[in-house]
């Protein structure tokens, strides 16, 4: 979220518009972001605690049932898991991205765009190929002699982990790649100059301020994470579910509302409460490839 | 600077490229498989055949699929980028006192799982009949974009000088016109471009179509979905390189517009 510090963003001078056509033109914006965004969200939260009468009982069966509780911790485990897969995978790669220079710098910049405007439906279709009892994985390991059986990778959890770090990559490479960016390099060579090696100007000048960018990226990542469906859906194993694919089945298969409702609340609040905590670190506007 | 050829450089090269191969990899692994002949999608992938691109293009269902989507697509783009513009618009130029609320909005839909929306959406739109309809799905996908849209006409609109409208009115033009005639040709490039982008993703997007959809009406990615979940055939990777190959020329179209684009 912007702060409000920032909001020179949406100010310029020259002469304003009046506030009748201010209001006009912001009319259709907060009108549908209202009526398909906050009240079937609002609905939601109601029905969790007032059906079948005003009652705290549908988060309770959440908590108290342990299968349900297993459910949230795994949720928030594999969420865990992906951000530090991520950062590990990602922070090189925005570092390098941050260096390079032409032909090199278009490449990475590709590689690491090109996914996220792509299908999370090819992205995870293409990873259940790979996972496959006789997919590439499987028969390279067994071509380089590794296995002579192929392994169970299809529907796991290190299946769900690994597609899913690799769908949300770029959403932790922009906002490191942005930080890095953004710290000048006169910084880099005045550590030089003053003796430091390449790797203490990193460990102290470089990494510490590209820490908001870690910060932000992770919680993107994290956030994202948590509510992810598609591809615990189709990798996953129907025995190890996660949050959104418990709501689904509620929803699809038992048809129990209140309960979905409940277990949508508690994602949909604790996120929100994330997201203002960290409200400051967040920076969305850099997703779209304006280090602005 | 001199090319760094120590260890340590060597040993970062190395690791950030098979990252990408990581990150590519998955992605055009795809390709080969959809001109594979063998009728089960076993690695490696043998001979040549457009047998699945036919068995795609000839099929009613993924025809149908298709087509909702691209309909759906379409007007999403459109709603999205004029409201979203609309909306910049005033913010920037207007005195509003609403930019906190607006910004709260507008990160709403990104922030929020859109699991939590889809479920929502999915009880709301059939108690009021928009389920599995396109103007449910346009709505929405229209929501889903906005923040997109506005991030682009932000940036755009906000280096457009608020003082060549305010000479074009100064001059006699209208407010309407300063925008139509001075305004919107400098940002006609981005706003393009946020089309382009809020086509996409409308196009790909998975998680509410999956639960707004109905036994007949279904966008492409919730048949894919179910055929992913429930038998994985090898039409899949050709309807996959088709939608790389698109995403592939929304970047391209929207980079060039960006070159293009004369605020910048």
């Amino acid at each position: 979220m912007m702060e409000a510090g920032r909001s020179h963003f949406w100010h310029s001078d020259g002469r304003q518009l009046s506030g009748l056509s201010t209001l006009l033109l912001l009319l259709p914006f907060f009108a549908i972001i209202a009526f398909v965004f906050v009240y079937p969200i609002l609905q939601l939260l109601v029905i969790s605690v007032l059906e079948p009468h005003p009652t705290l009982d549908n988060y309770a069966r959440v908590v108290e049932n342990p299968v349900h509780m297993r459910v949230l911790m795994r949720t928030l485990w594999t969420a865990t898991l992906v951000t530090a897969l991520s950062v590990v995978l990602g922070f090189p790669v925005a570092y390098y991205m941050s260096r390079a220079k032409g032909t090199v710098a278009a490449l990475v910049a590709v590689c690491v765009i090109l996914p996220l405007w792509s299908s999370v439906l090819v992205r995870t279709a293409a990873w259940s190929f790979l996972f496959q009892r006789n997919g590439l994985i499987n028969s390279a390991l067994m071509a380089l002699g590794l296995t002579s059986e192929p392994f169970k990778l299809l529907y796991t959890q290190s299946a769900v982990v690994i597609a899913m770090a690799h769908v949300l990559l770029p959403f932790m490479i922009l906002p490191i790649y942005g930080a890095l960016r953004s710290i000048p390099n006169d910084y880099g060579r005045a550590a030089a100059v003053l003796g430091a090696t390449r790797l203490r100007t990193f460990l102290e000048v470089i990494l510490p301020l590209s820490l908001p960018g870690v910060v932000s990226g992770s919680l993107l990542v994290f956030l994202t994470a948590l509510g992810f469906f598609i591809t615990p859906a189709l990798l996953g194993s129907p025995q190890e579910m996660m949050i959104s694919t418990l709501v689904s089945k509620q929803i699809r298969e038992v048809l129990d509302w209140p309960f979905a409702a409940a277990l949508v609340g508690v994602l949909t609040v604790f996120v929100t409460l994330l997201a203002i905590v960290f409200s400051k670190t967040l920076r969305f506007d850099r997703l779209m490839g304006n280090a602005s | 600077m001199k090319p760094p050829t120590d260890r340590g450089s060597l040993a970062l090269g190395a690791y950030v490229y098979a990252v990408l191969a990581f990150i590519i990899v998955p992605l055009v692994i795809v390709i080969p498989m959809s001109f594979s002949q063998n009728d089960y999608l076993a690695f490696p992938p043998s001979g040549f055949t457009l047998k699945w691109y036919a068995e795609y293009f000839d099929s009613r269902q993924w025809r149908a699929a298709t087509w909702l989507s691209v309909q759906v697509a379409l007007l999403t783009a459109l709603f999205a980028s004029v409201i979203g513009t609309a909306a910049t618009y005033a913010m920037i130029r207007g005195r509003s006192r609403l930019v906190t609320v607006f910004q709260i909005l507008l990160i709403g839909p990104i922030i929020v799982p859109h699991i939590a929306l889809a479920v929502g959406l999915y009880l709301f739109f059939q108690t009021i009949g928009l389920s599995g309809t396109i103007p449910g799905f346009v709505l929405a996908h229209t929501v889903l974009t906005l923040p997109f849209v506005v991030f682009t006409m932000a940036a755009a609109l906000g280096k457009v000088d608020a003082n060549l409208e305010a000479a074009a009115m100064s001059c006699g033009a209208s407010r309407f016109q300063a925008f139509r005639l001075v305004t919107l040709p400098l940002v006609l490039p981005s706003l393009a471009s946020s089309a382009l982008f809020a086509f996409i993703i409308s196009f790909d997007e998975p998680v509410v179509s999956f639960f707004l959809s109905g036994v007949r009406q279904k966008t492409l990615p919730r048949r894919m979905f179910e055929d992913i979940e429930q038998n994985l055939t090898p039409v899949i990777p050709a309807i996959a390189t088709l939608l790389i190959v698109l995403s592939i020329l929304i970047l391209l179209g929207a980079h060039v517009l960006r070159s293009r684009s004369v605020t910048r």
